[in-house]
C-alpha cells in the first residue's frame, strides 16, 4: 500500500474544487473524495493487519523515503504503525460526515469546502509522517484554515474566538518547534522519529526538551489549563469546523504528546508523569463540572471535551501499555462522539436558531431521528457499554489499576469519579432538549434531518458502535505499538 | 450438555426484538410491534424452561452437587496485563432459576401491555425498550465475568431509564429517569472500583476464577487481598463492600433508595417487571453471585450487608404506611422486601452445616426473592388495573372495587396475603425461612425483621381495604372501563397461581450456597410469632381502613411530627437535594465555570492584553519626529559606549 495516495487524494480533491462550477459540483465533488478516503483507510487498515498477520514486526510498516532537503537532512518520510493507522480511520469518517453536514453552506461554498480538505490533508500528513519537520509542516497546514474557517463562516464573537484560537495554537506550535529542533541539535542533526529513537539523548536534555514538546501538543489537545481556546473555538466556529476542531485537530496533539514527546523522551515522560496525572485529573474532573453549568449546546460539548481528553491524557501518563492502548482508544472514540455531537448540536440549531438548553424542549416529538442521534451520543458520552465511550474508559481504569500506589490509585478513583457527574449534565442536556413539551411553538412545524443529515450520523454512530460492540480489533492494532513505546520506559507494568 | 445457540437464542430473540421494533417500529410495524415482541419473548422463555429444566434434572448434577457450567466464552477485550474481558454464559443454580423469573415475569409484562398500552402513539417503541431490557436482564443473569454482567448491569440501567422517562413530555417522568439513572450510577461507580480492585488481587475477571481464588484461605490471592489495606480495612474487604454498594444501588437499599418511588413515573406494567420483579433485585444476585467470596473471606462485610438490609427493611415499610399514592406504597413495600433478602444473605454461612442451618440465609433469601417476585409483580398489575380504571394513583380515589373488578380483586387479595406472609400463600414460606435463619444468626435482626413484617402486612391490607372496601365506588363507568380482555386477565391469573403456591416448592432442593441440595425444614413452633403478628396487622388495618371511618384520621393527629416524618420519608430526599443542589451545583460547580472563565481564561486574556499594551508602548516610538529618532539614536550610541568601556572592556 502505498501512504502517498493518502495525501495525494485529498489534494487532488482539493485542486479539481478549483475548476467546480457550482455548489452542488462542490458538494459531491468532496463527498466522494471523502468516500474514496474512507475505501483507502479501510484498505490501509486490512493490508496493514495482512502484514501483521503474514509475520511482519517490523515497527512501521509501508514505509517509503525522498529525500526533500539533504543539506539540512529534512526527508519525506511516511510510515505507519497501529495507532496511525487508527487515526487514520478517524479522520475519514469525521471528515466525510463532516462534508455531509455542511451540504447547505451557502456563503462561499467552494471556499468552504476547500479548506475543509485542506484541513484533512493536513491530518493524513501529519498522521503518516515520520520525520519532524515533515510532521510539523502538516501539523501547521491544519491550524491556518481554522482562523479563516471561523473568521468567514463562524458565529458570536467569531474575531475574538479566530484569535484567541489560531494565537494558543500558535504558541503550542513554537514550543514544538523549540522543542523539535533541540531534538534535531542533540543527535547528530536529525528529525527522523526512527533514527531519534536510537539515539540516547542525555537525561538533562529530555528533562528540557519533553514539557516544551509535551505542553505544545498539549495545547492542541487541551491539557488543563491550556483549554480556553476549545470552549470559544467550537462554539464560534461552523458545525463542520467544530467537528474537525474536536474530532481530529485535538488528536493531532494526543498523537503528538504520544508519538514524540512520550516515545522520543521516555526518560522526560517518567520524570514528568506525576504532573501530566494531576493536571489530566484535574481537567477530568474539573471538566466535568464546569460542563454541569453551561447552557449553550456547543460549551456543553466543548467542556466535556475538555473532559474526554483528560482521559487520554491520563491513560498517558499511567505509563502501562494497558492504560496507553486506552489513551488511543479513547481518541478515537472521543474524536467519533464528538463529532457526532457537534454535527447533531448543528442539526438543532439550523432549525431552532438556538442552542440555549433551556429555550428548548420536547424536540423528540418533532424530530425523533435528529433526537435519537443526540440520545446515542450522549449515552456514549456516559460510557454507556456498547459504545466505544465504555471500551475506551475501562481499558485506561484497568491500565491505570495496575501502579499500585496510593497516588495512582487515587488519580484513577477521581478519573472514574467523573462517570458519575457525566451522567449529571449529560442527562440534563437531554432531559432539557429532546424530552419534556414543546416549550416553544414555532418548534411544532421542524422537520426531522434530511438524507445528508442521517448519512452523517450513521457513519459517525457506525464508528462508534463498531467499537462498543467488538473493541477487539482496535485492542490489537494498537497494542504493539504501545508496547513499543512502553517498552522503552522500562517500568515493566503492562 | 447445555446447548450453546440455544442459550444465546435466549438473549438473541428479545435483542432481535429491540432491533427491529426499534428501527421498523414506528414506520413499518405499528400494531403488531406487540405481537411480534411478545411472540419473541414467548419462544425466550420456552428455552429458558428448557434450559433450567435441562440443567436441574439432567446434566447439572455432578455427584450429588450442582456444577457450574460455562458452555461458552468469547475473549471479548483481552488486556495486555492478562486480564481478559469475556462474553460468556455461567449455568448454576442462581443463574437457572434467574432465568425462569425473569423471562416469565417478563413474559407476563409483555401480554399485559399488549391491551394496557394499546392505543399509545408510541407503542412500537415501548415494545422494543421492554425487549432491550429483558435482553439486558438475561445477559445480566448468565454473564460469567464480572466485567461482562457491569456491562449488562448499565444496559439494564439504561433501559429502565428509558423505560421510566416513556413519557417524555411530563417534567416529572425526565426528572424521575433522570434521578433513577444518576442515582445507581454513583452506585455503579463504586462497583467499577471494586471489580478493579478484586480482579487486581485475582488476575482475572471470571467468576470461576475469582470465587476460586478468593474464597479459599488459604490461597496465596486471598492473602494478598487481605494483607494489602487502605484505612485499616483490607483491599478485599474493600473490593466486597464497593461492589455491594453498586448492588446496594441497584437494589435501591438505604441510603441509595431514594430514586426508586419516583421511579414510578414509568408506565405500571414496568414497574411491574423492573421495579419489583427483576431488575431492583439484581444487587442480591450480585451478592449471591459472589457469596462464597463474603461469607469465606468477608464475613464482617457480610455483617454490615445485614445491616443495610434490614435496616432498609425497616425504614421502608414505616414510609409504606404513610403514603397515598399505591404505586409509591408498592415502591417501599418493593424496597422493603429487598431488604428482607438482602439481610437474609447478611445472616447467612456458607455450606450446609449441621441440619444445614448455616447455609439456610442463603436460600431463603433466593426462595424470597422467587416468591417476591411473582406476588410483586402481581400487585403491580393489578393495580395497573385499578389506576386504568379510576385514572388516578391516590387511594383517596378508589375504595369499593370489590364489586367492579372482581378477578382483579381476588388476585389482588392472594398477593397481599403472600406479602402478608400468611400461610400457605408463598410469602409465608420464604419469610418463615429468612427470619429463622435471622434468629440463628443475630436475634437483633431477627427482631427487626420481625416487627417489620408486621407492619408489612398493616401497610399492604391497608391499601387492600383502601382500594377495594372501605365504601362504594362513586366514580363515573362506562362500558370500555371493565377489567380488560384476556390479554390483562391471564397473566393476572397466571401470577396468581404462582404467588399462592409457589411456596410448596423445595426450593433448597435446586438453589444452595454450595450447590448441595438443602433441606429446609419446617418449624411450626417458630412460625406462630410472625404469622400472628401478621394477621395483628391485617387486623388492625381492617379495623382502620375497611369501613371508611375517621379512625386514621385521628391517629395521623395523635402522631403528629412522628407521621410527618415518616410521610416525608425521613426527609431523605431534601438532604440529597441539598447536597446536590447546594454543594455540589452552586458551590463545586459554580465555583468551577467562574474560574475558568476568569482565572484560567482571565489569564488567557491577559496575555493577550499584556502583548497588546507592549506594542502599544513600542508604536509609540514610531512616531516619524527625526528629533525623536535622533534621540534614541544618541541614548543607543551611548548606551553602546558605556558598555563597551566599563562593563565588556
Amino acid at each position: 500500500m502505498n501512504l502517498s495516495l493518502l495525501i495525494l487524494i485529498p489534494s487532488l480533491t482539493v485542486l479539481a474544487l478549483l475548476v467546480t462550477r457550482n455548489r452542488s459540483q462542490v458538494c459531491w465533488l468532496s463527498f466522494i473524495g471523502s468516500l474514496v478516503q474512507i475505501g483507502l483507510a479501510l484498505a490501509l487498515y486490512f493490508a496493514f493487519t495482512k502484514e501483521r498477520a503474514a509475520g511482519n514486526s517490523s515497527q512501521m510498516l509501508f514505509e517509503q523515503t525522498h529525500e526533500l532537503f539533504r543539506t539540512l537532512h529534512i526527508r519525506l518520510h511516511f510510515g505507519v504503525d497501529g495507532i496511525s493507522v487508527a487515526m487514520i480511520l478517524l479522520t475519514s469518517l469525521v471528515v466525510a460526515a463532516g462534508v455531509l453536514v455542511s451540504w447547505k453552506i451557502e456563503k462561499m461554498t467552494k471556499e468552504f469546502y476547500f479548506l475543509l480538505i485542506l484541513l484533512s490533508l493536513g491530518a493524513y500528513g501529519f498522521f503518516i509522517s515520520l520525520d519532524l519537520f515533515v510532521l510539523f509542516f502538516f501539523l501547521e497546514i491544519s491550524v491556518i484554515p481554522k482562523y479563516l474557517f471561523i473568521g468567514i463562516w463562524g458565529s458570536g464573537k467569531k474575531q475574538y474566538s479566530a484569535n484567541k484560537l489560531a494565537l494558543m495554537l500558535m504558541s503550542g506550535s513554537a514550543l514544538i518547534l523549540v522543542g523539535i529542533l533541540g531534538l534535531y541539535f542533540t543527535c547528530g542533526n536529525d528529525f527522523d522519529i526512527l533514527h531519534l529513537s536510537q539515539a540516547t539523548i542525555p537525561d538533562n536534555v529530555q528533562y528540557i526538551i519533553f514539557p516544551l514538546i509535551f505542553l505544545g501538543f498539549g495545547v492542541f489537545t487541551a491539557l488543563f489549563p491550556l483549554h480556553t481556546w476549545v470552549p470559544d473555538g467550537h462554539s464560534s466556529a461552523p458545525t463542520a469546523g467544530s467537528m474537525f476542531l474536536a474530532g481530529i485537530s485535538m488528536k493531532l496533539g494526543g498523537y503528538g504528546c504520544l508519538r514524540v514527546a512520550i516515545y522520543l523522551l521516555p526518560n522526560g515522560a517518567t520524570h514528568y508523569a506525576t504532573i501530566i496525572l494531576v493536571l489530566s485529573a484535574i481537567a477530568i474532573l474539573y471538566g466535568a463540572f464546569v460542563t454541569m453549568m453551561q447552557k449553550d449546546l456547543k460549551y456543553i460539548n466543548a467542556y466535556s471535551s475538555v473532559s474526554h481528553v483528560g482521559f487520554t491524557l491520563l491513560g498517558m501518563g499511567m505509563l502501562t501499555q494497558t492504560a496507553i492502548v486506552g489513551s488511543v482508544m479513547q481518541m478515537v472514540s472521543h474524536g467519533l462522539m464528538t463529532a457526532l455531537f457537534f454535527a447533531v448540536i448543528g442539526m438543532i440549531y439550523d432549525r431552532t436558531h438556538t442552542r440555549m438548553v433551556n429555550e428548548m424542549g420536547g424536540l423528540m416529538k418533532v424530530m425523533p431521528f435528529i433526537s435519537t442521534a443526540l440520545f446515542i451520543v450522549g449515552l456514549c458520552s456516559l460510557g454507556l457499554p456498547g459504545f466505544s465511550g465504555f471500551v475506551a474508559e475501562v481499558t485506561i481504569l484497568v491500565g491505570s489499576w495496575q501502579n499500585n500506589d496510593l497516588f495512582h490509585r487515587t488519580a484513577t478513583v477521581a478519573a472514574a469519579a467523573s462517570i458519575v457527574v457525566t451522567a449529571v449534565y449529560i442527562l440534563r442536556a437531554i432531559g432539557q432538549t429532546v424530552m419534556g413539551p414543546i416549550r416553544n411553538k414555532s418548534f411544532e412545524g421542524l422537520r426531522d434531518a434530511a438524507w445528508n443529515e442521517k448519512l452523517a450520523a450513521i457513519i459517525l454512530i457506525a464508528g462508534i458502535l463498531t467499537i462498543g460492540l467488538m473493541p477487539g480489533w482496535l485492542y490489537q492494532l494498537l497494542q504493539p505499538a504501545a508496547e513499543i513505546i512502553t517498552s522503552r520506559l522500562g517500568l515493566g507494568i503492562k | 450438555m447445555p446447548n450453546t445457540i440455544l442459550i444465546a437464542l435466549i438473549l438473541l430473540l428479545p435483542l432481535a426484538g429491540f432491533l427491529i421494533n426499534g428501527i421498523f417500529g414506528r414506520k413499518y410495524i405499528g400494531k403488531l410491534a406487540g405481537i411480534l415482541s411478545t411472540l419473541l419473548l414467548l419462544a425466550s422463555f420456552i428455552i429458558c424452561l428448557y434450559t433450567a429444566y435441562g440443567y436441574f434434572y439432567q446434566f447439572g448434577m455432578v455427584d450429588g452437587i450442582y456444577q457450574k457450567i460455562v458452555p461458552f466464552e468469547w475473549n471479548w477485550l483481552s488486556f495486555a496485563n492478562g486480564l481478559v474481558l469475556k462474553m460468556g454464559f455461567l449455568l448454576d443454580p442462581l443463574s437457572a432459576m434467574m432465568l425462569l423469573v425473569v423471562s416469565f415475569v417478563s413474559l407476563m409484562v409483555h401480554i399485559y401491555s399488549l391491551s394496557y398500552m394499546k392505543g399509545e402513539e408510541r407503542f412500537a417503541t415501548y415494545y422494543a425498550f421492554l425487549g432491550l431490557f429483558s435482553f439486558s436482564m438475561l445477559g445480566l443473569v448468565l454473564s460469567s465475568n464480572i466485567f461482562q454482567i457491569y456491562f449488562f448491569w448499565e444496559l439494564v440501567g439504561v433501559s429502565s431509564y428509558l423505560l421510566i422517562g416513556f413519557y417524555y413530555d411530563r417534567p416529572s417522568a425526565v426528572m424521575a429517569c433522570k434521578k433513577a439513572f444518576i442515582v445507581t450510577r454513583f452506585a455503579d461507580f463504586g462497583f467499577l472500583i471494586g471489580i478493579l480492585v478484586l480482579s487486581y488481587y485475582t488476575g482475572s475477571l471470571d467468576f470461576q476464577t475469582i470465587l476460586e481464588r478468593l474464597s479459599s484461605p488459604e490461597s496465596s490471592e486471598t492473602g494478598m487481598a487481605l494483607q494489602a489495606s487502605f484505612l485499616g480495612i483490607s483491599a478485599l474487604s474493600w473490593g466486597l463492600i464497593l461492589v455491594f454498594i453498586g448492588g446496594a444501588g441497584k437494589s435501591a437499599l438505604f441510603p441509595l433508595h431514594i430514586w426508586l418511588p419516583d421511579a414510578m413515573e414509568g408506565p405500571t406494567p414496568v414497574s411491574a417487571l423492573i421495579h419489583a420483579a427483576t431488575m431492583v433485585v439484581a444487587g442480591v444476585f450480585l451478592v449471591a453471585r459472589l457469596f462464597p467470596v463474603y461469607a469465606i473471606s468477608g464475613p464482617g462485610v457480610l455483617e454490615s450487608v445485614a445491616w443495610v438490609g434490614v435496616i432498609s427493611a425497616l425504614i421502608a415499610a414505616l414510609i409504606a404506611c404513610t403514603q397515598t399514592d399505591i404505586k409509591r406504597v408498592l415502591a417501599y413495600s418493593t424496597m422493603s422486601q429487598i431488604g428482607y433478602m438482602i439481610f437474609a444473605l447478611g445472616v447467612s454461612g456458607y455450606g450446609g452445616g449441621n441440619n444445614g442451618d448455616i447455609g439456610l440465609g442463603y436460600t431463603a433469601s433466593l426462595f424470597h426473592l422467587f416468591t417476591h417476585a411473582l406476588f410483586k409483580a402481581l400487585l403491580f398489575l393489578g393495580a395497573g388495573v385499578v389506576i386504568h380504571y379510576v385514572h388516578s394513583n391516590e387511594i383517596r380515589d378508589m375504595g369499593g372495587l370489590k364489586k367492579k373488578l372482581p378477578v382483579t380483586h381476588i388476585c389482588f387479595l392472594i398477593a397481599c396475603l403472600a406479602i402478608a406472609g400468611v400461610p400457605p400463600f408463598s410469602g409465608f414460606f420464604s419469610k418463615e425461612e429468612i427470619l429463622y435463619a435471622a434468629w440463628l444468626h443475630e436475634p437483633a435482626i431477627f427482631f427487626i425483621g420481625l416487627i417489620s413484617s408486621g407492619i408489612t402486612a398493616f401497610y399492604m391490607f391497608r391499601l387492600y381495604f383502601g382500594i377495594f372496601h372501605s365504601r362504594t365506588y362513586k366514580g363515573h363507568e362506562t362500558a370500555n372501563h371493565a377489567e380488560g380482555g384476556p390479554a390483562i386477565l391471564i397473566p393476572l391469573v397466571l401470577l396468581a397461581i404462582g404467588a399462592a403456591t409457589a411456596g410448596f416448592i423445595p426450593f433448597g432442593h435446586f438453589v444452595s450456597s454450595d450447590g448441595k441440595p438443602l433441606d429446609m425444614p419446617f418449624h411450626l413452633r417458630f412460625s406462630l410469632a410472625p404469622v400472628l403478628l401478621g394477621l395483628t396487622g391485617i387486623l388492625l388495618a381492617g379495623w382502620l381502613y375497611a369501613s371508611g371511618s375517621d379512625r386514621p384520621e385521628k391517629i395521623r393527629l395523635a402522631l403528629g411530627g412522628f407521621y410527618r416524618l415518616l410521610y416525608r420519608k425521613f426527609y431523605i430526599d431534601e438532604i440529597y437535594l441539598f447536597v446536590t443542589r447546594k454543594f455540589l451545583f452552586n458551590i463545586i460547580g459554580r465555583a468551577a465555570a467562574w474560574t475558568d472563565k476568569n482565572v484560567v481564561d482571565g489569564l488567557v486574556d491577559l496575555l493577550g492584553a499584556a502583548t497588546r499594551g507592549l506594542s502599544v508602548l513600542l508604536r509609540g516610538m514610531q512616531s516619524g519626529k527625526v528629533q525623536q529618532y535622533a534621540l534614541y539614536f544618541l541614548g543607543g550610541a551611548l548606551a553602546l559606549a558605556f558598555l563597551f568601556i566599563y562593563v565588556w572592556k
